[in-house]
């Protein structure tokens, strides 16, 4: 549906080489990388806002590199909401109807279909400049979605918010892919990238140095850098029961702190926060299993070591610990993390 | 905000010095004038056309010349170029040249030998000793406060609200006059204001230009010059109070537009 092909632009201080990225209809792509790497300006080669030094853009099979910014049928939304001040909420949302041949009924239908989307509706009379960072974002959402884009660019839109507001701005997000629209989500956060997307592309000194599945990129790192930037790979998808249970993969129980009272969510587990053993230790961990050794990857400063316990977990330790207590592959080990060291994204 | 007590006395003494030479000649001129004179001569003809026609020009001129000033200024907050800083620096020439020598250049320009001049002509039209003229000699001393406040409004726009706009679906014409414009507006009138201000207070440019029809600040210099400090004053007083209701009025009028779209 949409497609970059070999975009290269240098601006500044950075640049973008040769990044080629393609989408699908209904995806929910997230490219992930540090701040200032230059996701913005992907995007707003999109949009049409900068002209690429050269490469091409494709939407629906035909080029866009050089179409009218108003041509394009994709939408930006800012990281800042970009929701004009001088406008009030409806007048926002309206303002790509203005001029379109469509009677004031049916704008008003649209702006109450969008409003309703977004949960705004109780604020379309109100002046903009008194509403909170997650307003500003639903108002910046549903003027983007009353437009009718093909494809959503979002630029880090829940960097802004206290993780209050994450949660129900996360299940919006889920909720317009749903609706069939195709969204690219450019970030920083690999929780924001494990909670909502299915493709995940690392961006890395102006390069895209892994794409694929999200579990792909996360479980199997394509080198350091993204190891370290993504730094997660227990993640999985759980069902949780209201006394603090959760069933990873429908199969292997664990004890979590689910203060929240979270249904179904992802969970996550530093290989840090996890210890590994020969015997089962008694400590304050509430979740001990017995694995087996599938491999060990030597890095840099550390190794990886992924065990089996009916799921496979990654856990970080030490040279000097390998050494120490002669794991191996292959043989059995004890693995012990406390449930207050797994974090929970709904 | 800091506390008051916190202001060295020194500051406090220093800045209500300044305070007094700024009132001081003006409070002596309207103590000066008693108010029958007032009276007499704001029913004066003479004063009463020239008021009217430096109101009437420099307004025009204000607006007239605001039609090619606000898109300048809009290109200048917005694009970058080589010579940027020395077209900066041209638009603000007026305000370093001595006015008489802005007067003598203007003169050049309109006068019947020049290009203009002879284009004017053959339209049965001098600008030499014509409103036209006043108006062109008004203009060149006050565009700079205009230009130069509304590039600062276009600059303080964040460049994402129209790059929003724009993917929004709205022409580049639409984003100006829907976002950038309205945004800038508080600035823009300011310089509105500023310009419309310093053109009724123009004396130097324009009595090269056209001693007559006698704009009030040349009437001034006129009674002056032919009847004394007695005569002079009595028409500045009334001048000074008119310009100073014009400019209360639009600060007013600025303000509350900025207090209803805030």
């Amino acid at each position: 549906m949409l497609k970059l092909k070999d975009i290269s632009i240098k601006l500044g201080d950075f640049q973008l080489r040769k990044i080629n990225l393609e989408l699908n209809k209904g995806d929910y792509y997230v490219l992930l990388g540090k701040s200032g790497v230059g996701k913005t300006v992907l995007l707003e080669i999109i949009a049409g806002l900068i002209k690429p030094d050269s490469g091409n853009v494709f939407m629906n099979n035909t080029e866009i590199t050089n179409e009218k910014i108003q041509n394009r049928k994709v939408g930006i939304v800012f990281q800042d909401y970009s929701v004009f001040p001088h406008l009030n909420v409806k007048q926002n949302i309206a303002y790509s109807l203005k001029g379109k041949k469509i009677t004031n009924s049916k704008k008003e239908v649209l702006i109450n279909q969008y409003a309703g989307l977004t949960n705004i509706t109780h604020l379309l009379d109100r002046n903009t400049q008194n509403l909170s960072g997650g307003e500003l974002q639903r108002v910046a959402l549903a003027r983007m979605l009353v437009s009718k884009p093909e494809c959503l660019l979002l630029d880090e839109p829940l960097a802004s918010l206290d993780i209050q507001l994450k949660g129900g701005l996360r299940n919006l997000l889920r909720q317009i892919n749903q609706s069939g629209v195709t969204i690219l989500h450019v970030t920083h956060d690999y929780e924001e990238a494990i909670a909502l997307s299915d493709k995940v592309a690392v961006i890395h000194e102006g390069e895209i140095v892994q794409r694929g599945s999200t579990k792909e990129v996360f479980q199997k790192p394509a080198n350091e850098f993204v190891a370290n930037f993504t730094g997660i790979k227990n993640f999985f998808l759980a069902d949780f029961s209201p006394i603090n249970n959760a069933k990873i993969n429908g199969t292997l129980e664990i004890n979590v702190s689910n203060k929240d009272q979270i249904k179904n969510g992802k969970i996550i587990i530093r290989g840090e926060e996890i210890i590994l053993s020969n015997e089962k230790m008694e400590s304050s961990a509430t979740n001990n299993f017995k694995g087996k050794i599938k491999q060990i990857i030597p890095y840099l400063t550390n190794h990886e070591i992924i065990v089996d316990i009916g799921i496979d977990l990654t856990v970080v330790i030490s040279e000097e610990s390998l050494q120490k207590f002669k794991f191996s592959e292959n043989s059995e080990v004890w693995v012990s993390f406390k449930s207050t060291a797994i974090k929970i994204i709904p | 905000m800091i506390n008051n007590r916190n202001t060295p006395i020194l500051f406090v003494l220093f800045g209500g010095l300044i305070l007094l030479f700024i009132i001081s000649p003006l409070l002596s001129m309207f103590l000066a004038t008693t108010p029958l004179q007032l009276f007499e001569t704001s029913k004066d003809p003479e004063v009463v056309n020239s008021i009217w026609l430096t109101l009437r020009v420099s307004f025009l001129a204000t607006l007239f010349f605001a039609i090619g000033a606000i898109p300048l200024a809009y290109f200048l907050a917005r694009t970058k170029f080589k010579f940027k800083k020395l077209v900066n620096g041209i638009i603000d020439l007026p305000i370093v040249i001595p006015h008489s020598a802005a007067g003598i250049a203007i003169l050049g320009f309109i006068s019947r030998d020049s290009v203009l001049g002879k284009v004017a002509s053959s339209l049965g039209l001098n600008f030499v000793g014509h409103p036209v003229g006043i108006a062109l000699a008004m203009a060149f001393v006050s565009i700079p406060f205009l230009i130069n406040a509304a590039r600062d409004g276009f600059e303080s726009v964040p460049i994402k609200l129209e790059k929003t706009a724009l993917n929004l679906g709205a022409s580049p014409v639409r984003v100006f006059f829907t976002i950038s414009f309205p945004l800038a507006w508080k600035n823009i009138l300011s310089g509105l204001i500023m310009m419309f201000a310093r053109g009724l207070s123009e004396f130097g440019a324009v009595v090269i230009v056209a001693y007559h029809p006698m704009i009030t600040p040349v009437l001034i210099f006129e009674r002056f010059g032919a009847f004394g400090l007695k005569y002079a004053r009595p028409v500045s007083v009334v001048f000074i109070i008119v310009c100073l209701v014009f400019f209360i009025f639009l600060r007013t009028l600025s303000k509350e537009k900025h207090t209803n779209n805030a």
